[in-house]
């Protein structure tokens, strides 16, 4: 996060003082522009984006699942999953989220929502045929610790920085072509002492074309790393490392495209559901675009953590 | 100088102000923690006759163990003192895995849908009383630790605030694992 509010920071002072500035103050008005552009897209979907990604995923809520289930199977299985959503949410003393089921047959799960009293945890229908009473506790918990971690909110944050960053992107862009922006600053430039200015100009001109490869990199970074925490969590609260660890691995076996989740929601999922080989190998390319770290290694930490590997 | 002596008194105060909040927070999680429990066992008496109900005509030759759950579900019922209703909570769970175990000696019992959901119903309560005190557990761990480390610990008992005591098992007796006889005995 600091080194994201750091980056952002550089970008916004370059742009007033090569662009707005005169040498003498310096007015962020460039800066404030972009981010509150970019806070107000971000934050309408903290919002409202929890209903927005439910109804995008097409899911029902449970009670009405339990209404249309056919068998007595189904029933049981959809009872089951509310019995351990309740079970999850005592053991992390939070009050129950909604809880929605996702008719989907790849197995995958998501939570949403800003906060503990407005959160909803949805599984696929995939999910609830391939897994154990106690694997599916395990993902329920998984899911429930980001709510706790307030994950939703650090990833809405996080877009908003990263929208003020291509904002202040494309205006230096049609500055730079205009070729007015830069002129203006010349006169500026003249208080300065020349050599340190050109180079700082030069400097954040490269981090500027860069900004929004580098956003989101640091996005997918922070998304990566909160996932890994949320395994920590999830085992925190069922005490029961393996058996979320056998859970992901029933996932990653089973794993073909979840066409429920759209790309903007790839990162609440606890499996990514755009199915991208991109995130099975290891090597610096995976690392610094995929949203979920490789599964291989979040099963081999929940292993260590029930001393088995 | 009277400046630099103001300014690190009133970041003392802040601080004080800040911990105390945040100690007063989770003495009142650890108390709703510990009434919690009572929530989920209370559910649990609630539950029991019905599961009674619904096997017995299946379980005809169980009497024994049946008319077991009940009583014990009765004096939990009715137990005086956190002490004692902590054994007899405990009786009760034996009692009901008693029955579990011997519910598996009946097919036609096993595969009666409405059996399976109550079953469920009944694992998912027992989950939940263990899911509640673990959670008073590690509400009141969190609680002392804010209150005993450094330099919290100055101030702790100053302001009022003791340590709380972690839920555990009374008699020795319940550490064991229970055994599970599924011998077919007629």
């Amino acid at each position: 996060m600091c080194v994201f509010t750091a980056f952002l920071l550089f970008l916004g002072y370059g742009f007033d003082r090569f662009y707005i500035g005169d040498g003498e103050f310096l007015h962020p008005f460039g800066t404030l522009a972009a981010f509150a552009v970019g806070s107000v897209s971000a934050f309408s979907s903290y919002y409202s984006g929890d209903r927005a990604v439910l109804f995008s995923a097409g899911a029902v809520p449970i009670d009405r699942a339990l209404s249309a289930a056919s068998t007595e199977a189904d029933t049981l299985k959809l009872r089951q999953l509310d019995n351990v959503v309740e079970e999850m949410s005592i053991a992390a003393g939070l009050p129950k989220p909604k809880v929605y089921v996702v008719p989907d047959p790849d197995p995958n799960a998501f939570a949403t929502g800003r906060d503990a009293d407005h959160a909803s945890i949805a599984v696929t229908r995939g999910l609830l045929d391939a897994v154990t009473r106690d694997e599916l506790q395990g993902v329920v918990a998984h899911e429930l610790s980001h709510v706790r971690n307030l994950d939703i909110r650090l990833m809405t944050v996080i877009a908003a920085m990263v929208g003020t960053m291509a904002l202040l992107s494309d205006w230096t862009g049609r500055g730079l072509r205009r070729g007015s922006g830069v002129g203006g600053s010349r006169r500026g430039r003249n208080k300065d002492k020349g050599g340190g200015a050109i180079i700082l100009l030069v400097i954040w001109i490269v981090a500027i074309l860069l900004a929004p490869l580098v956003g989101q990199m640091l996005a997918m970074m922070v998304s990566r790393r909160r996932e890994y925490l949320a395994d920590a969590s999830g085992a925190e609260l069922t005490r029961n490392p393996l058996a979320l660890a056998r859970a992901l691995e029933k996932i990653e076996h089973a794993h073909a495209p979840t066409v429920a989740v759209k790309r903007g929601t790839a990162h609440l999922c606890i499996a990514d559901p755009l199915g991208r080989a991109v995130g099975q190998r290891q090597g610096w390319v995976p690392d610094l675009l995929a949203s979920h770290p490789p599964m291989a290694t979040r099963i081999t930490a929940l292993r260590q953590m029930g001393f088995q590997a | 100088m009277t400046w630099i002596v103001f300014g690190v008194v009133v970041v003392v105060a802040i601080w004080a102000i800040v911990l105390y909040n945040r100690l007063i927070g989770l003495r009142n999680q650890v108390l709703n923690g510990w009434r919690q429990i009572d929530v989920q066992l209370k559910r649990r008496h609630d539950l029991i006759p019905n599961l009674v109900n619904t096997v017995r005509g299946a379980m005809e030759f169980e009497r024994d163990t049946l008319t077991q759950v009940m009583e014990a579900r009765a004096r939990a019922v009715s137990a005086t003192g956190p002490a004692d209703a902590a054994r007899k909570e405990g009786e009760l769970s034996q009692a009901l895995g008693r029955l579990f175990a011997v519910a598996e000696n009946y097919p036609t019992l096993r595969a009666n849908d409405n059996v399976k959901m109550l079953q469920e119903e009944l694992t998912s309560t027992e989950n939940k009383v263990g899911f509640a005190r673990q959670f008073y557990n590690d509400i009141a761990t969190s609680f002392n630790t804010a209150q005993q480390t450094f330099p919290s610990n100055m101030f702790a008992s100053m302001l009022g605030f003791t340590p709380a005591e972690l839920f555990e098992i009374s008699d020795a007796a319940e550490r064991h694992v229970p055994a599970v006889d599924l011998s077919m005995r007629k």
